[in-house]
């Protein structure tokens, strides 16, 4: 378990969520690749922490902002399911085709 | 710090756990079933939480387990609430753009592991002394409570959004006020219960007179 091992396991996530981001049509798996990437920069952070920050507890804070962004993603992201659902029954990305409905 | 100059059985548990993440991570997007896909990404979580706590960082990696459990049994919920899909009874592989996607995520990948693997990161462990929790509590509540105090903010903010857009009314009449479901084939009638609604706009005249 050395820097570069953790970095690139936090790669292999990181790049793993972005094609699910990318590549997934439904509303909840597009988030989903989302929160993998939040994943690996969570990882890459606290890795950065133990090995090169000397011990600095802001690199720990910035892991529990990054939670908090993700606790937000993952609100924001299902009241707006549900606000699709509501207005065009739809749970799929290609069913908006403009920002209003 | 112990976990600095760690044993073999640490190694050992962090290839096993790396593996861990990444396959569960791939997985969530390779099963049929949505809810299994959630609970994948739950067991990645975890998988990165416990090497958060092999690193020393307890706090946070138990923090990640408590997150995430709910996050990922909210996810399921609403899985099986919304989605076609949730039991996996039909194979199921719903993806748009799929080669750009892969290429993105290759990219991704690539770009970041060169940077792992070329960069000279500065070689700083965590000194003997420190106790990983304490020195977070205290950063969380000394210097850094601004930056702690205004994400609990924001978490507030996202609580009145998040209410705001799911209700069925907003502050200027129903929240799908005049939108159509589109139909199920193009050009037909819409999907969904149209006619329900025009039925209570009348029973809501008839209320008013």
């Amino acid at each position: 378990m050395t820097l570069t091992t953790l970095l690139l396991l936090a790669a292999a996530l990181i790049g793993i969520g972005i094609y699910g981001a990318l590549s997934q049509q439904s509303f909840v798996m597009l988030m989903m690749g989302l929160e993998l990437i939040l994943n690996g920069v969570m990882l890459a952070a606290v890795a950065f922490w133990a090995f090169s920050g000397a011990g600095a507890p802001e690199g720990q804070l910035l892991t529990i902002i990054v939670m908090a962004v993700m606790a937000i993603e993952m609100a924001m992201g299902f009241a707006l399911v549900v606000a699709v659902f509501r207005g065009k029954q739809a749970d799929m990305t290609e069913s908006l085709t403009g920002l209003k409905h | 710090m112990e976990s600095m100059n760690h044993g073999l059985g640490v190694d050992i548990a962090f290839l096993l756990l790396a593996a861990l993440a990444v396959v569960t991570g791939w997985r969530v997007f390779r099963t049929d079933s949505m809810v299994r896909a959630s609970f994948f990404l739950l067991v990645s979580f975890i998988a990165v939480g416990v090497i958060m706590i092999l690193l020393a960082a307890e706090y946070l990696g138990v923090a990640m387990f408590f997150m995430m459990a709910v996050e990922m049994t909210v996810m399921a919920l609403f899985m099986v609430m919304f989605m076609m899909n949730p039991a996996g009874l039909n194979p199921m592989n719903m993806v748009h753009q799929e080669r750009i996607a892969i290429g993105a995520g290759v990219a991704g990948f690539l770009v970041l592991g060169a940077m792992a693997l070329l960069a000279a990161f500065p070689d700083q462990p965590v000194p003997a002394g420190l106790e990983p929790v304490r020195s977070l509590g205290n950063e969380m509540l000394g210097d850094s409570m601004l930056i702690f105090e205004s994400a609990g903010l924001v978490l507030l903010t996202t609580m009145i959004g998040v209410v705001v857009l799911s209700s069925h009314r907003g502050r200027y009449g129903a929240a799908a006020e005049g939108s159509m479901p589109p139909g199920l084939e193009p050009g037909s009638d819409p999907a969904g219960k149209p006619e329900e609604d025009e039925e209570g706009e009348h029973h809501h005249h008839h209320h008013h007179h």
